[in-house]
């Protein structure tokens, strides 16, 4: 079952994640030498992982932020860090100290220690001093819950509705006319001139939590109970995330990337999903198939007679890097693979298998392969 | 006093017909026996909870891997869960609690013992229910057999709509029973603390184990009841087409979160409450020494009971909260941190000036002091909510609520097997094996839990089946799998050397410790009337007024 998602890319991806574990910026040299490990990774690997992978930072580390609300809350996490680690290192040393120093010696007169019963000042003392540092702590933190929470939307912001469904994510740009799923396209968001997205949270099902450890902390996505998040990425990249509240059996393959693209990049993006379905010629016999079998109950290709809206709208399934959810890369046999059996990619997810003949299936595929 | 104190010597045990035997522990209303059932009853579920942590642990050992299905590994966490929580941990605690209780405050029993033996049985039938939903879970062909909806069991993922079939009925029938049962114990305790205390036990004389059960007994009431009502009500959608969660027709999603947290929460000070009261008696044994500052204890532990029922909204920081419910929960739940950071300076102020004698009981309550100070201190980090909204229901949390729930209660309870074992059986442990279980299970916890906070904070959620290579989360997910193998040998050890000692251990005599509560002035295991005359005490420490008239406490309390 490993095979359906390809082997050969488990080993690229080792070594982007290698390579991007360390601030890339801080150490020169180690980049350029780890950029020809990784072009001798690309060459050993078959093909290229993703299409698109400029900043493809595997590893979703809560503490490599790269926008403001995951900044605001590495910056109060590092201040509750430091208080913790000063009470940890007091309290562990006064709990070694007398382990050790009031153990029972070797030579002991057998005689009971004197009892003592307690000490007013001293409870005094260790009520106090921990109020006050719970004190200093709230004060922080509350700074950071209304900074973040009672965020100003500025004109300029995009505005995304995410819809959690079971196992993956659908996004509308209701001001842009777009409609895509599973790979959020959002603009980088310059400071001085800032294009901030601000994200509509809607559950379709059950509840779902969007995180993306890297942009901010996780929002749940609660069916009628809407909820809102803000992000703005100061720098271009691909941002792994993924489901954070249990939804269902394939909770763990409800995956997300957040492609933060370069405004002219966000713009050609923007122009490319909003034209409607391109059907070239070629592909006749697979939208024949398409269309007349359950693929249309819930699939919608727009300008067709596909409408359905139980699953990923597919009118451009071809400019997404990966399929159900970033479950498997989106290549031909992947593709064919999940139209035929989706049990061996994401088990228990809500796709049926269409249980095609070979040809229909390579027809079906083709026709896919071409929403572009 | 001395000899008034100490109970006649047991009728040996003549060999009696099995079914003699059965019948008299299936119709036991005797505090004690009913406790050894519980305990017994809570082990049993302890390794069934055991083994299926260990396939959650070898399913994530590398990423992609195949050992089970999605379907049997949202099986296998729903019902670890729901095993430790309902049917290891609360029995467990009860099952200590109802064979001390009576014995510290020198009674000869619980106040009700027929609702004593009901409510044990109530909890045993619970589990047993919960457990045969392997077995009839399957109402619609392939719709599932035990529940696979989490431990808290978000609506609406339990509405008859995503979950077919009945094994969340049986999650919610047998949570529904156990819990009454839970209630009889806790009237019960309560009753028996304020009514049957011998003569001069004024509650300011009261052993403070006894006092952290009360504040324990006084949560379950108050804990377990919006749980019942929630159970209720969701029965009621699943059968009845009520819609108070079922999202689908209108209901709230978020009220089941509120009636569960408020349960949910003051449940973890209802695990750990006990757990401090098994501190609370052995740390002063082993240094000894009296309990350093018993009124703040005392005072500490009621405000934990009170504030532990303001801060249970901290389960839901990422729920949508306004940001002022967000504030007030943070403050709650970092005020809370208060009484229990006085309870863990108490307890160093306990050893301070003591002459520590590191037996096998005494080991654990240590690693307890530590164990519980990192888990104070994760629980602080995650009280703040930005900081839980990158935490939360990350593997970060999962490691926090190990290092409470293992870290602390078990650990505790483990030092409780010791240290009461031989007033249970009448016979001494075998210390070399208690040793070894210690640090077997030592080094098996830190490895498993300490590296499970790591793929937290690289972004790793928790019951997810499987994950992706290259997040950096391949190296720790292997750790924690490998810590297993030493828990596992080290309760290996553990149920070994019970057995060992029971059959074979050398006779442990009343008071092996040479301790200064009521319950080691009668004889091991206790006769079933427990002191041949009821004892009177001036003190907190009976006992040690017995052993030393010339320096008798009751003259500086």
């Amino acid at each position: 079952m490993k095979t359906a998602i390809g082997p050969d890319i488990v080993e690229g991806q080792t070594m982007l994640q290698e390579i991007y574990h360390d601030s890339p910026r801080q150490d020169h040299k180690r980049k350029i030498r780890w950029t020809a490990i990784l072009l001798a990774g690309y060459l050993l690997a078959a093909r290229p992982v993703f299409g698109n992978s400029e900043d493809p930072s595997q590893v979703p580390n809560m503490f490599k932020p790269q926008s403001t609300p995951a900044h605001s809350i590495f910056h109060l996490s590092l201040f509750v860090l430091a208080i913790c680690a000063v009470i940890f290192v007091i309290v562990f040393s006064l709990l070694t100290y007398s382990v050790i120093k009031f153990r029972r010696r070797a030579n002991d007169d057998g005689r009971e220690p004197p009892p003592i019963y307690g000490s007013n000042q001293i409870e005094l003392a260790w009520t106090v001093i921990p109020v006050l540092i719970v004190l200093v702590l709230f004060l922080a933190t509350a700074r950071v819950i209304h900074g973040i929470q009672q965020a100003k939307k500025p004109a300029e912001a995009i505005e995304v509705i995410a819809i959690g469904h079971q196992f993956w994510w659908e996004f509308r740009y209701p001001a842009l006319g777009v409609l895509t799923a599973n790979e959020l396209h959002v603009p980088v968001s310059d400071p001085s001139h800032p294009t901030p997205t601000f994200i509509t949270l809607l559950s379709a099902d059950t509840d779902h939590s969007f995180w993306v450890p890297r942009l901010a902390g996780k929002t749940d996505l609660i069916p009628n109970h809407e909820n809102h998040m803000w992000i703005d990425p100061d720098e271009p990249g691909i941002f792994i995330g993924q489901c954070a509240q249990y939804c269902g059996t394939q909770h763990a393959k409800m995956l997300l990337r957040v492609y933060v693209d370069s405004p002219e990049q966000f713009k050609k993006w923007v122009q490319e999903q909003s034209k409607p379905a391109q059907v070239s010629e070629s592909a006749k016999e697979g939208r024949r198939i398409f269309e007349t079998t359950a693929c249309i109950n819930c699939h919608a290709v727009s300008g067709t007679v596909a409408d359905g809206r139980f699953g990923p709208d597919l009118t451009h399934l071809m400019s997404r890097d990966t399929i159900a959810s970033g479950a498997a890369t989106n290549t031909f046999e992947n593709l064919r693979l999940w139209i035929h059996d989706p049990e061996t990619i994401k088990p228990g997810s809500l796709m049926p298998a269409m249980n095609l003949n070979q040809k229909d299936l390579d027809a079906v595929t083709a026709y896919l392969e071409t929403l572009r | 006093m001395a000899s008034e104190t100490i109970a006649l010597t047991a009728a040996h045990d003549v060999s009696q017909p099995i079914g003699t035997i059965l019948h008299d522990w299936v119709t036991t209303v005797d505090h004690k026996k009913l406790g050894i059932l519980y305990i017994l009853y809570a082990l049993v579920f302890l390794v069934i909870g055991g083994i299926e942590a260990t396939i959650m642990r070898i399913q994530l050992i590398v990423p992609h891997n195949h050992f089970v299905s999605p379907q049997v590994f949202n099986r296998m966490f729903t019902m670890h869960g729901t095993t430790m929580i309902f049917f290891v941990a609360m029995p467990i605690l009860f099952g200590f609690g109802n064979y001390l209780i009576p014995l510290m405050i020198g009674a000869r029993d619980m106040a009700f013992p027929r609702l004593n033996a009901w409510s044990f049985w109530l909890t045993a039938f619970g589990g047993l229910l919960l457990y045969f939903s392997f077995v009839g879970g399957n109402g619609l062909y392939g719709a599932g057999t035990a529940p696979d909806v989490g431990w808290f069991a978000y609506a609406p993922l339990t509405a008859t709509a995503f979950s077919m079939g009945h094994s969340t009925d049986f999650w919610t029938l047998g949570l529904l029973v156990s819990g009454f049962g839970s209630i009889g114990t806790a009237v019960n305790i309560l009753a028996t603390i304020v009514c049957l205390r011998c003569p001069g036990m004024t509650l300011g004389k009261m052993p403070l184990f006894a006092w952290l059960n009360l504040v324990m007994a006084a949560m379950v009431l108050l804990a377990i009841s919006p749980l019942t009502a929630a159970q209720i009500m969701l029965s009621l959608d699943r059968f009845l087409g009520a819609h108070f969660f079922d999202t689908q027709a209108g209901g709230s999603a978020v009220m089941w979160m509120h009636f569960f947290w408020i349960f949910g929460h003051p449940e973890v000070y209802v695990l750990v409450i006990p757990a401090f009261a098994f501190a609370s008696e052995i740390i002063p044994v082993f240094s000894r020494k009296p309990i350093f500052g018993y009124p703040v204890m005392v005072a500490a532990t009621v405000c934990i009971g009170f504030v532990g029922f303001s801060v249970w909204a901290h389960h839901m920081f990422t729920v949508g909260m306004n940001s002022y419910a967000n504030s007030f929960f943070t403050i709650t739940t970092m005020a809370i941190g208060v009484p229990t950071g006085i309870k863990i300076f108490n307890w160093i102020g306990t050893m301070w000036g003591g002459k520590i004698i590191f037996k096998t009981p005494m080991l654990f309550c240590i690693a307890f002091l530590f164990q519980f100070l990192i888990a104070g201190l994760t629980g602080i980090m995650l009280s703040a909510a930005p900081f839980d909204w990158q935490l939360g229901n990350s593997y970060f949390v999962v490691a926090h609520f190990h290092y409470v729930i293992v870290g602390g209660i078990l650990f505790t309870l483990f030092g409780a097997f010791y240290y009461w074992f031989p007033k249970m059986s009448g016979r001494m442990y075998n210390e070399t094996l208690g040793r070894w279980h210690f640090w077997l299970f030592f080094i098996g916890f830190h490895l498993t839990f300490d590296f499970m906070h790591v793929p937290g904070l690289l972004g790793m959620p928790r019951r997810i089946y499987t994950y992706e290579p290259g997040r950096g989360w391949e190296i720790w997910n292997l750790i924690c799998t490998v810590g297993v193998v030493f828990q596992i040998a080290g309760t290996f050890v553990f149920i070994g050397n019970l057995l060992w000692s029971y059959f074979k251990g050398k006779a442990a005599g009343n008071d092996p410790w040479d301790a200064w509560t009521l319950e080691w002035s009668t004889s091991s295991p206790p006769v079933e009337y427990n002191f041949a005359r009821i004892p009177v005490v001036k003190s907190r420490r009976p006992l040690w007024d017995i052993k030393h008239p010339e320096d008798p406490d009751w003259k500086y309390e």
